[in-house]
Formats: structure tokens, C-alpha cells, sequence
């Protein structure tokens, strides 16, 4: 595989000054680890934290001016999802996984989920033979006093039951969603709930917001919410939103991008997200994007591509919220103030686009079918939301950091492909993609998606992580079961 | 351990009146794991005995055995405890225990569980151990996030806050971008019954973080701490002059990032701090003829040129801003 080669034996070849203001080395050529060492020890005054922040940035800025260096064809590959090569890495993992996963053995709805959501993020779906298999699987794992757990004839627990949920709900169908016991389900939400207005994950489990995102999601998808189980919950998320902004696992715990998600997630589906202080945690999300372009986790922590998603995700949830509060302080003023700002970011992303025939064709159609052009660009501004984030360096660092050409994506370069990362970094790809829309029924623009439109991703409903078509199918079939 | 851990189960007599309980994966599984003989087996025997629900001595070896295959099955830990408890086990042990198989893997949820749920049986006479337990393993990664919300408990259940101040201090000469010690250092200040809260600390801490700052003025972690300290406190945010100085003293430097006391000033400005004229200057000294009258509109326009990650944001930001922030 030259391309894979290549980047394996690549050379540093780039300069660029961080925002810590290390003087950079030009690395000159030799095998990237006796580099990588010598530039080790020349670093060897500053901190931890410096030092694996400089070799990061490293890497990802030799992929990068690798790739800015490539022919055209080279970048196109470059920033091609490859979806068959990905299909096959998901398809196989649901047939067969190693020994190794025997550390994942209490996970194995986690498994389920993740794999079968990056299929349905790439537009497809399993066989019947497999759908079959997967919802006996699941059946096998719910417990007898409701919930599921990580493996048949495991404890019930909030994780594994919001991923068994999520994956029957992708997967659809009658027979995969009359698979949930709701009953028992709703049973087993309140023996988790804790008098702290928290969830316990499971029997005389551990208290963390994870726990309290994982069964709100599952009440509201499965529509047996009830005030017993949102008692005291949107006090205990609070007292979890630090003085940075973000919101941590525990009261007084650190602000984390995984806790943050469910925090805020879980406040919107109960209608108490105005009690969190929004200012301070859209500072801080939006603070989480770093220079290589991907997310981190917690300030001054290494990038990772699971943090697309864990990150981009309130960046949206919280502009759409701030646009719809706006929308109803200002009435109408919002309007003639919104339309220059977008009009704005609407001509910087042209300087962006590289795919102009695409585009110019698209506007044509727009114009004939409209009949004149002041109509279009009203239709266009009004779809088009300023976004807080930088969507398409973003992408690219997902395309080009973590996507792995062989099929998955991880973490970061030098890191190996796993299930978990490759769900996050498509899902978070998919977040991306869509976030400039404020109508979930219009797709995004050519120049919305990095590597063009052969890498769209199916949007998914924001609050739980669910392809949207699948989503709605759930509602509609949970809305009639009450 | 009394048996040797190389026999397989099935052939150890102690075994023998057991019989292994095989895993209800279906005919046809999906994410089918390709378990080794000895993780099967060993499940297998497992299942039998928590079914069973046996709470006994050979019970409690076998736990032991599982969770150094798997130690993030927490229906293993779950299991474990109830053993211990009807035993009777020494806690103390179970300690020795837990930080066994932390050497292997700290990184689960459950091992953090059942340690706090031993600790909190053993009481505040554990304290120490469990500062010393965390501190141990912060030494090998010192932004370990289970570690740390286990210290946090550890302080707020059993105590031992005496020293804590001067701990996040070490970590912090060590590394002054380690974030989770700055957010303990926050927790201490707050919560510990020894220091009086944020208002009888802020002088000190204030002083403390704008060294902080100053050495590293792209240091993320010092400048959201410093604002952390006039939490709830509007008032004083606006007029210490200590806050607004350190922002003039960083955009008065060229050789570093603007990017965080710029968006320090704005907060200040969109707080109701009224500029000086060396605010302004300050800050049209770093305009690149930007025709901006509105000096928080002033400030948005150069951060989106200085800190181009966050373009969007800045845009946004200004966007949103009040007629009130001159």
C-alpha cells in the first residue's frame, strides 16, 4: 500500500509556531523515530504537558503538509472516507472479533452500537441474517428484571442498556424495537435513580453524569419519562458544571468533553438548560478545538478523535439553542441583524470552496427553479447558521489524522483503529457536515464537506447519537406504544 | 493464592462438584468474541457460582482470578463485594488487592468504585493510604481522571486536607499546564474546612496566578483559573486592578499569544468595565487598521486574526454583544 508506506516513513518537513510559542525545529530528514527522539531530548526543559503536545502537533502537521505537498489524485484518496474499506472493517467486527476484545467482554452492546451506527452513518444496512442475529443477541443480554447488560447473563447496567437501546433502535423495525421491554425497562430507570437526583450505573453502582445522560436518553427515546426519574436530576448536573465552563463526572470533578456531552444533553431533554451557565460553556467548548484542528477532551489535554463528536456536538446543541432564544428575545430584529452576519459567512466560505463548478451549477438550477436570484440568497441565508466551530478543519483533521485508509479511524496518528474511536470520529464527521443547518431536512452544501459530496454522512438527532431517519421511526413507534 | 493459578479449573478438585456454566450467547452471535480456553473456562466457572449466588472462600479466589482476565467486568466486582461482605473479609486485604491489579489497568470505572466503596467501609483511619494510593498513581500519569475524582472523595469523605494545597502547588512547578491540578487546586480552596473559601484565599491565589500567567502566557488553564477566583463576584472582576493589569501587561509583549488576555478584556469589557485609555491604546496598538469605534467590537476582530481556530466563535461573539460594552 504506497499510500499507507508513505505516510508511515514520513518526514517532517514543515515549521510552524504554536500558540505556547515553542521555538520550532525544522526536523530534517532521517527515520522518523531517531527524529522523534532527538527532538525528545531538545525538548527535555519543558513540561509533560509541552512535550506531548509539540509531538503531536508534529505528526499532524507532517500529515498535513504531506498533504498539501501531494498531487491532486493523492489528496483526493487523502480525504475519501473509503467507504467499501470501512464497511468492511465494521462488517467484519459484527461476524468475528479477536481474543484482544476479551477486555471488552462487559461491552459488548457497546460493540453492537458502535458498529452498527458508523454502518448507518455511511448510508447502509446489515443483511436480515445479521438483523436477526443482533436483536437475539441484545434479547439475550436484557435482564429478566429489565435493562441490558454488557453480555448475556451480565448485570444490568445504564452504559450497556442506553447501547443496546441505541443499536435496536438503529437496526429498526417492529421486531427490533418491540424487542425493548419498556415496562421493565422503566423499572429498572427507577431502581437505578439515586436520592442525590442522580443514576446509579447499576445495583449499588457508581454516580456520575454518564449515567444520568444514559438513562434520560433511553426514558425519552423509549417515551416512558416521568417525574420520578427527572426528580433532583437537573440540580445534581448543575453542581457537575465547573468554574471553567465545562461539566465534569462528579461535583467538583474536572470539565471533561464525554461528561460535558451528557450533561448538557441530558439538561436538554429534561427542559432545564437554562440553569447551566451557557456563556461560560460555549467558552469553553469552543475552546477545546485546538490547532491541529481536531477536539480535546480537557484543556491543555492531547486531541482526540472521539472528542469530534463529544465536543462538536454541544458546540451545535448550544448555538441552536442561543439561536432560538434569540430568535424569541429579539423578534424581528433578529432577523435583520442575523442577515448580514450570515450573509458574511456566507461569502468567506466561497473563499474556501475549491469544488466552484459544482457550486455554480447548483445555483443555477436554484435560479431557474426560482425564478430570480434575490429569492435564492433569501433562502440561502435563512438555512445557513453562523457556525461557533471550525467545521471544515475539523473534518479534515478527522479525514486526514484519523481516518485510517484501510478502514476505522482513532484516536490520533500513531494510534491503532478501534470500534469506539471510528463510531465517535463518523458520527462527529457527521456533526460537522450538518451543522450549518438550521432545517434538519436540507442537505448541506457541497462546500459544507470536506472531500466533497461523495463523503456525506446521514445526520444524526443530536441528543442521542441515532441516525435521524431511524430516530423518527423510534418516536413514531414508541409515541403509539404509550 | 493457596492453588496453582497454571491448572485449569476443571482440574482442580476443589472444582470438581462445580459444573461450569457456558455463556446464553445463541446459535449465532454477533461481535462474537474468539475467547482463549483459559478466559473461557474461567467465565464459565464464574457464571456457575454467581448464579448459584455461593459466597464463599473459594468464591472470592475465583473474583480474583476473573478480574485479572477482565478487570472491567463489573458484574465481577459487583459479585465480589457481596463476597466480601458476607465473609467478612479483611478490607485491609482487599486494598493490597485493588492496587494490585491497578498496576495492570487503573484505567475502569470499577476498580475506582470498589475502591471507594472499601475505603468508605474502612472510614477516615484510611484517609492517608488512600491520598498516598492516588498520589501514587498521579505520579505516572498526573492528569489520571478516575485518580483524581477519588482524591476529591477521599478529602470530602475521610478527610486529610492539611496538605493538599501544597501538593497542587508540586504539581503545578512540575507542570504548570497540568489543568486537573489547577481544578483541584480550585477544589481545595473552596472546600476544605481549613481555609476560610474563595474570598479569604483570592488575594494570595490572585497573586499566585498572575505569576502563573506571566511566565506562560498561553497557558489556557492559569487564565480560567483567575477568572474562577472572582466567581459570583462581578463586581470585583471589573475593578481589581490587578486583573486588568496582567492583560495589559501581556498585549504589551510581542513575543507571545494575545489571544487569552484578549479574550480576558472582552469578558471584562462585556462585565461593565469601563476602558481606560491605555485599554484602548493597549488594544489599537495590535489593530491592523480595522476601523472598529466600538472597542469590544475592536477586541472580537483582532481575536478572530490572532486565534484563527476560533474565528467562528469571535464572529459569533460579536454578534451578541450588548451596545453597553464600549
Amino acid at each position: 500500500m504506497p499510500v499507507v508506506t508513505r505516510l508511515i516513513r514520513l518526514k517532517c518537513v514543515g515549521l510552524r509556531l504554536d500558540r505556547s510559542g515553542l521555538n520550532r525545529r525544522i526536523c530534517h530528514g532521517g527515520h522518523g523515530e531517531s527524529t522523534r527522539r532527538r527532538v525528545m531530548e531538545e525538548l527535555s526543559s519543558l513540561t509533560v504537558s509541552q512535550r506531548e503536545q509539540f509531538l503531536v502537533e508534529n505528526d499532524v502537521f507532517g500529515i498535513y503538509n504531506y498533504f498539501d505537498a501531494s498531487d491532486v489524485s493523492t489528496q483526493k484518496y487523502m480525504m475519501e472516507i473509503q467507504r467499501d474499506k470501512q464497511l468492511d472493517y465494521l462488517m467484519k467486527g459484527l461476524r468475528q472479533l479477536g481474543p484482544q476484545f476479551s477486555s471488552l467482554d462487559a461491552n459488548r452492546p457497546w460493540l453492537c452500537y458502535w458498529i452498527l451506527h458508523s454502518i448507518a452513518l455511511l448510508g447502509e444496512t446489515v443483511d436480515d441474517e445479521l438483523e436477526s442475529n443482533a436483536i437475539d443477541f441484545l434479547g439475550r443480554c436484557q435482564g429478566s428484571e429489565g435493562g441490558y447488560g454488557g453480555g448475556p447473563g451480565q448485570l444490568p447496567h445504564l452504559a450497556t442498556t442506553y447501547a443496546a437501546v441505541n443499536a435496536l433502535v438503529t437496526l429498526g423495525g417492529d421486531k427490533a424495537l418491540s424487542s425493548i421491554n419498556r415496562e421493565k425497562m422503566s423499572c429498572f430507570l427507577r431502581r437505578m435513580k439515586d436520592t442525590s437526583g442522580g443514576f446509579r450505573m447499576h445495583d449499588m453502582g457508581e454516580m456520575d453524569v454518564r449515567a444520568c445522560y444514559t438513562a434520560i436518553s433511553v426514558a425519552s427515546i423509549l417515551n416512558i419519562m416521568d417525574d420520578e426519574l427527572t426528580q433532583g436530576l437537573g440540580d445534581y448536573i448543575l453542581s457537575c458544571q465547573t468554574y471553567e465552563g465545562g461539566i465534569g463526572g462528579e461535583p467538583g470533578s474536572e470539565a471533561h468533553g464525554g461528561y460535558t456531552y451528557c450533561g448538557l444533553a441530558a439538561m436538554i431533554l429534561i427542559n432545564e438548560v437554562d440553569r447551566l451557565n451557557l456563556d461560560s460553556l460555549m467558552n469553553w467548548a469552543v475552546h477545546r478545538q485546538g490547532v491541529e484542528m481536531g477536539f480535546q477532551g480537557r484543556t491543555n489535554k492531547l486531541v482526540d478523535g472521539c472528542y469530534t463528536f463529544w465536543q462538536a456536538a454541544p458546540c451545535v446543541l448550544l448555538q441552536r439553542l442561543y439561536s432560538t432564544n434569540d430568535h424569541d428575545v429579539h423578534g424581528s430584529s433578529h432577523i435583520s441583524e442575523g442577515t448580514n452576519e450570515e450573509h458574511h459567512a456566507h461569502d468567506e466560505d466561497d473563499l474556501e470552496d475549491s469544488d466552484d463548478d459544482d457550486d455554480s451549477d447548483e445555483d443555477n438550477d436554484e435560479d431557474s427553479v426560482n425564478g430570480h436570484r434575490i429569492h435564492h440568497t433569501s433562502t440561502y441565508i435563512n438555512r445557513r447558521m453562523q457556525l461557533v466551530f471550525d467545521s471544515l478543519g475539523l473534518q479534515r483533521y478527522v479525514l486526514l489524522c484519523s481516518k485510517i485508509p484501510d478502514g476505522g479511524f482513532r484516536d490520533k496518528p500513531r494510534k491503532p483503529r478501534d470500534f469506539y474511536h471510528t463510531c465517535y470520529c463518523l458520527s462527529g464527521l457527521s456533526v460537522a457536515q450538518h451543522a450549518w443547518l438550521k432545517d434538519e431536512d436540507t442537505p448541506p452544501l457541497t462546500r459544507d464537506i470536506m472531500g466533497g459530496y461523495s463523503n456525506l454522512l446521514e445526520p444524526v438527532q443530536l441528543l442521542h447519537n441515532i441516525v435521524m431517519d431511524q430516530y423518527n421511526e423510534a418516536i413514531e413507534f414508541f409515541f403509539k406504544a404509550a | 493464592m493457596n492453588f496453582d493459578e497454571t491448572v485449569p479449573l476443571s482440574q482442580r478438585l476443589e472444582w470438581s462438584d462445580v459444573v461450569p456454566l457456558t455463556q446464553d450467547d445463541g446459535p449465532n452471535p454477533v461481535v462474537p468474541i474468539a475467547y482463549k480456553e483459559e478466559f473461557r473456562e474461567t467465565m464459565d466457572y464464574f457464571r456457575a457460582i454467581y448464579f448459584s449466588d455461593e459466597r464463599s472462600p473459594r468464591a472470592l479466589r475465583l473474583t480474583e482470578e476473573t478480574l485479572l482476565l477482565n478487570s472491567g467486568n463489573y458484574t465481577v466486582w459487583h459479585f465480589r463485594r457481596l463476597v466480601l461482605e458476607a465473609l467478612n473479609h479483611d478490607l485491609f486485604e482487599e486494598l493490597e488487592f485493588i492496587e494490585r491489579i491497578a498496576e495492570d489497568n487503573s484505567k475502569n470505572y470499577q476498580l475506582w468504585h470498589h475502591r471507594r466503596w472499601v475505603a468508605e467501609k474502612l472510614g477516615p483511619d484510611v484517609a492517608g493510604r488512600e491520598l498516598e494510593f492516588t498520589r501514587r498513581v498521579l505520579s505516572l500519569d498526573a492528569k489520571h481522571y478516575h485518580a483524581w475524582s477519588h482524591r476529591q472523595w477521599t478529602l470530602r469523605a475521610l478527610g486529610g486536607w492539611e496538605d493538599e494545597l501544597d501538593y497542587c502547588h508540586e504539581l503545578l512547578e512540575a507542570d504548570v499546564f497540568n489543568n486537573s491540578a489547577w481544578n483541584q487546586r480550585y477544589y481545595v480552596i473552596t472546600q476544605s474546612p481549613l481555609l476560610g473559601g474563595l474570598e479569604a484565599m483570592r488575594e494570595s491565589e490572585v497573586s499566585y496566578t498572575i505569576k502563573a500567567i506571566l511566565t506562560n502566557p498561553a497557558n489556557e488553564s492559569s487564565w480560567r483559573y483567575l477568572k474562577a477566583l472572582y466567581k459570583d463576584d462581578k463586581e470585583s472582576w471589573i475593578s481589581d486592578p490587578s486583573v486588568s493589569s496582567v492583560c495589559l501587561n501581556v498585549l504589551s509583549r510581542t513575543d507571545c499569544f494575545h489571544g487569552f488576555a484578549l479574550s480576558t478584556l472582552l469578558d471584562l469589557l462585556c462585565d461593565g468595565l469601563r476602558p481606560t485609555n491605555e485599554h484602548k491604546d493597549s488594544v489599537r496598538a495590535l489593530a491592523n487598521e480595522e476601523p472598529e469605534t466600538n472597542l469590544a467590537n475592536l477586541v472580537c476582530t483582532i481575536l478572530g486574526r490572532v486565534d484563527p481556530v476560533r474565528a467562528n466563535y469571535w464572529a459569533w461573539r460579536k454578534s451578541k454583544i450588548t451596545v453597553a460594552a464600549i
